[in-house]
């Protein structure tokens, strides 16, 4: 991919509601033609943000850029952008030719114009005969389609989604999110979506941008991501992680439990001898089963196996590990792994640790991330 | 906070805070025009109704020549034994017509919502006709029922319906169907799933009723109670028409400003009357929050089922009350007809043509009638339009929380009080508003004000009911606000806003309280006649008059009824 032009940089935008800091020195460059999401908590600032670059609400300080333009204090109305919002926000009273030809009657462009291009837009939105419906007579992905038309009616630079998808039952969620990314990959649009779904933003962005608490935590792409967090919270928040108390030893070898493994990755971060945390996915566990004439070597740590979830595919494997004063450790594995090995509660297990893919955190830090479930 | 692993961080920092700095004066990116009319709209609540009621505050603190005097007229009100009865006579009443018609209108309440009587619509719809008349009414009817002359008069055993029995039996009637309303809204929020858990579980009839139903009509019944005792609290036309010698708050008011002309000391009694009323006002406003709040859980409505028992004992109790209702509109009306009760009962048209065309009384009416649809379209227009840019525009924060303030507040106000503030502020030679004084604009003007708040929240619910994001939506697609506004909120809104039309009208054509200081001579209105003429002992000219005002109010809500449907009719396609 070649390098393209920044469409859009946030420079030092902050936000204050009273005494609430809802953004605090937000700098962000999105390039022409990505697709950019918003990822965090409800109350992370992400809404606010998205609703900044819109103009529905003024940052405190800071500056837009839209196309080398300076926007920061543009009215809503001067600036160029497509909005759809969680509530499809489509106007009862009007037909649905009629909300998407909404902006394009402002501009007086001749009756035939508008015609044609709501057909196309209607063609685009996988609804050729619905012009005549009201909103209200169709579902609410069909009325997200529409609302997504009427935002591109205008031809915006930047298209703006404000958790689209969250209103949707989880069939109609799936679909839409590939239309959604491959109609913006088709069109080219700079896109914006605010979600708190790690899973929709893991499959639709370019680049993810993990927010908590009014900052950004990493910008990346989704692989960036889930691989390599930079922090304790984006390791929790974004997929399932284990979350393992351990130790430096130094020359970057650690120590969990009886454990000692390298990751030479993480050498020049901790002192010797410092408490840290170490964040491991559960795929990244790989299970043995111990059979009592094998003898293991005395640095794998040995579990019970506490309780399996079925999860389809794979399995998430719960293990009480032995002699250590720790939580569940658990495990992805895959089903026919399960089955050849015949995982079930109660069995004796040996565990091994891929350590490259291990994150870890000073413990001081940990103490922020936030208890995750994976969905 | 860390954000390594970001791949495109400008850097340029000092650039940004430079803009920042610069830039803060553009901080509120609102219209013009929006802020425009937040202060217009805010100036006018403050005119028309901040100004007038803390004029009464100031005046109460002054002698005649305008002197501060201090607490002084305070004490020599209370010196008087007569005015200081009047505090005991007005509380008497209010709380006696609070506990008659609570228990009433609640019961008739369940009789409507939870039994399977015959002809319930038919008991609704009498139970509420009295909203349509003026307060004066009943009190002309009474006195015809049980006064000197009346029929009934013996069933009384000597008691002489001129004085708290009548000013009870006549608030009961006006105040029964504001009560009603209230209670047959808290009821329909209980939720009917909760009975029928209960009856799972075994639970008695009697158990359900004291832990489901009471509970969960609680707020309803304690709001309910709030506005029966400020609306009788307040109440004049009825206390001028048969409270003969027995003296009220209300008339004092009256009788210190018109008939004294000792201002000052009205607006001591105007304080006495405001102060319960600002604070009973306040309480319903939390509680009617807390019913809000009920609201918002989805509750099933409960489905009665046939109990010929009860369901009897109910419509023998809905038909005791509904006769009394009809016996006092229809004695009205039945006056209007004939020609002198009770000594020649041949029906006639006299009253309304002698009394009322020739007498040259009827001018009264068509006045009132141009004030009612002047205060309707009036009062919608700027309601709505006051209630659509607090709601829905952004910017001016501490004007905004302002209007809702001053927006709610005329509830609290009693109209009495109201007008009087209007005397004293308008009639001031220095007012530059003096103009407005005596002329329809200030009876129009007064009367949106001070019916403002129900309407007010009315519309605040509907627009809250919408979309919050059209006018977002509409920006981006580069609509004008306006373009919006009439396009979509105004048709989506649009039966709130017809409900909106009929309450002003309807009230216009029957509130006496604020206009009977304000009219002149050539703005009389007809609720302001009755009264007139019956204190000239027109009875039959005032009960057509009456009948006047309930034949219109009717022909309106009918009009309502037909629009509405005809409405949801055309708009049925997506309206749901």
């Amino acid at each position: 991919m070649e390098p393209r032009a920044d469409y859009l940089v946030l420079k030092d935008i902050s936000k204050s509601f009273g005494h609430f800091n809802a953004l605090n020195n937000i700098n962000l460059n999105i390039k022409e033609g990505e697709f950019v999401c918003f990822l965090g908590p409800s109350g992370c600032g992400k809404t606010t943000l998205l609703r900044i670059i819109a103009g529905l609400e003024t940052q405190n300080q800071g500056q837009i850029i839209q196309h080398g333009k300076d926007i920061s204090y543009v009215k809503p109305v001067k600036r160029d952008y497509g909005i759809v919002f969680q509530s499809y926000a489509l106007f009862p009273n009007l037909s649905i030719a009629e909300n998407i030809a909404y902006g394009l009657v402002n501009r007086r462009q001749s009756s035939s114009t508008i015609k044609a291009r709501v057909a196309e837009l209607l063609q685009l939105a996988g609804l050729p005969d619905s012009g005549d419906k009201y909103p209200g007579q169709l579902s609410g992905g069909q009325q997200q389609r529409i609302a997504l038309a009427r935002a591109l009616a205008m031809s915006p630079g930047l298209l703006l989604l404000d958790e689209p998808l969250s209103a949707l039952d989880a069939l109609e969620r799936v679909r839409l999110r590939t239309e959604i990314r491959q109609l913006q990959q088709r069109l080219g649009v700079t896109t914006i979506m605010v979600t708190h779904d790690q899973e929709e933003a893991l499959t639709m962005a370019d680049r993810i941008v993990v927010m908590n608490h009014g900052v950004v935590e990493q910008i990346g792409t989704p692989e960036q991501i889930y691989l390599q967090p930079c922090s304790p919270f984006v390791a929790s928040f974004v997929g399932k992680v284990n979350v393992l108390s351990g130790s430096a030893l130094g020359a970057g070898r650690f120590r969990i439990g009886i454990m000692e493994f390298d990751c030479p990755a993480w050498l020049d971060k901790f002192s010797d001898g410092e408490s840290v945390k170490v964040y491991l996915r559960p795929e990244d566990i790989i299970l043995h089963r111990d059979q009592a004439d094998v003898t293991s070597g005395t640095t794998k740590p040995r579990g019970t196996i506490a309780k399996m979830e079925f999860l389809g595919a794979y399995c998430h494997v719960l293990i009480q590990v032995d002699g250590a004063d720790m939580p569940l450790v658990t495990a992805a594995i895959p089903f026919n792994v399960v089955h050849e090995h015949e995982l079930k509660a109660g069995a004796k297990v040996i565990l091994d640790v891929l350590p490259a893919k291990a994150r870890i955190f000073s413990a001081k830090s940990g103490s922020d991330a936030v208890e995750k479930e994976a969905a | 906070m860390s954000s390594s692993g970001s791949l495109s961080l400008p850097t340029n920092r000092v650039d940004g805070h430079q803009t920042a700095g610069s830039s803060r004066r553009y901080a509120q990116p609102t219209d013009r025009w929006v802020q425009l009319l937040l202060l217009l709209i805010c100036g006018g609540l403050v005119i028309f109704l901040l100004f007038p009621v803390a004029v009464i505050l100031l005046k109460s603190v002054q002698d005649k020549d305008g002197a501060f005097v201090g607490l002084q007229q305070f004490t020599t009100y209370f010196a008087s034994k007569s005015l200081r009865s009047s505090i005991l006579h007005t509380l008497f009443v209010a709380t006696a017509v609070t506990l008659l018609v609570i228990p009433a209108a609640f019961m008739f309440a369940y009789g409507l919502m939870r039994s399977c009587m015959p002809g319930k619509a038919v008991f609704r719809t009498i139970a509420l006709i009295p909203i349509l008349a003026p307060s004066l009414l009943a009190g002309i009817s009474l006195v015809q029922w049980f006064g000197n002359q009346g029929i009934l008069k013996e069933w009384l055993g000597g008691i002489s319906i001129y004085g708290p029995l009548g000013i009870i039996l006549s608030e009961f009637y006006g105040v029964f169907p504001h009560a009603l309303m209230i209670l047959l809204t808290a009821l329909s929020l209980v939720d009917g799933r909760l009975y029928e858990v209960a009856s799972s579980l075994g639970t008695s009839r009697w158990r359900r009723f004291i832990t489901i139903t009471l509970p969960g009509a609680k707020y309803g019944l304690i709001s309910a109670a709030l506005v029966v005792f400020t609306y009788t609290f307040n109440d004049f036309g009825v206390p001028k028409v048969i409270g003969g010698n027995f003296n009220v708050l209300a008339i004092d008011v009256y009788q210190l400003a018109i008939g004294q002309q000792d201002f000052n000391k009205s607006a001591v009694v105007s304080l006495l009357l405001l102060t319960p009323a600002l604070f009973a006002f306040a309480i319903d406003l939390r509680i009617r929050s807390k019913l809000k709040a009920h609201m918002s859980v989805r509750a099933q409505t409960f489905v009665p089922k046939k109990r010929l028992l009860f369901d009897t004992v109910m419509f023998v109790y809905c038909s005791v009350i509904a006769i009394y209702l009809l016996a006092v509109l229809g004695m009205a009306i039945y006056s209007s007809f004939i020609k002198l009760w009770p000594y020649n009962l041949t029906m006639s048209l006299d009253h309304y043509k002698y009394g009322l065309v020739e007498g040259g009384i009827l001018e009264a009416y068509f006045n009132s009638l141009k004030m009612a649809t002047m205060v309707a379209i009036g009062g919608v227009a700027t309601v709505f339009i006051a209630a659509y840019i607090t709601e829905k525009t952004k910017g001016s924060e501490s004007l905004r929380s302002l209007i809702r303030l001053l927006a709610v507040l005329p509830m609290g106000v009693p109209g009495l009080v109201l007008g009087l503030g209007y005397i004293f502020f308008f009639n001031h030679p220095q007012n530059p508003l003096n103009m407005l004084y005596h002329t329809m604009s200030i009876l129009v003007i007064s009367t949106i004000v001070h019916y403002y708040t129900s309407s007010h929240l009315t519309a605040v619910t509907a627009l809250k009911s919408i979309d919050n994001e059209f006018e977002a939506v509409s920006a981006s697609l580069k609509v004008p606000l306006y373009k919006t506004f009439f396009r979509v909120t105004v048709p989506v809104c649009l039966p709130a806003i017809l409900d909106i039309a009929r309450y002003f009208f309807v009230n216009a054509m029957t509130t006496v309280s604020a206009v009977v200081f304000l009219y002149s001579p050539d703005t009389n209105l007809a609720a302001v006649a009755i009264l007139d003429l019956e204190e000239a002992g027109d009875v039959g000219p005032a009960a057509a008059m009456a009948s006047l005002i309930v034949l219109t109010s009717v022909l309106v809500c009918l009009l309502y009824a037909l629009l509405t449907r005809v409405l949801l009719k055309r708009t049925q396609a997506w309206r749901h």
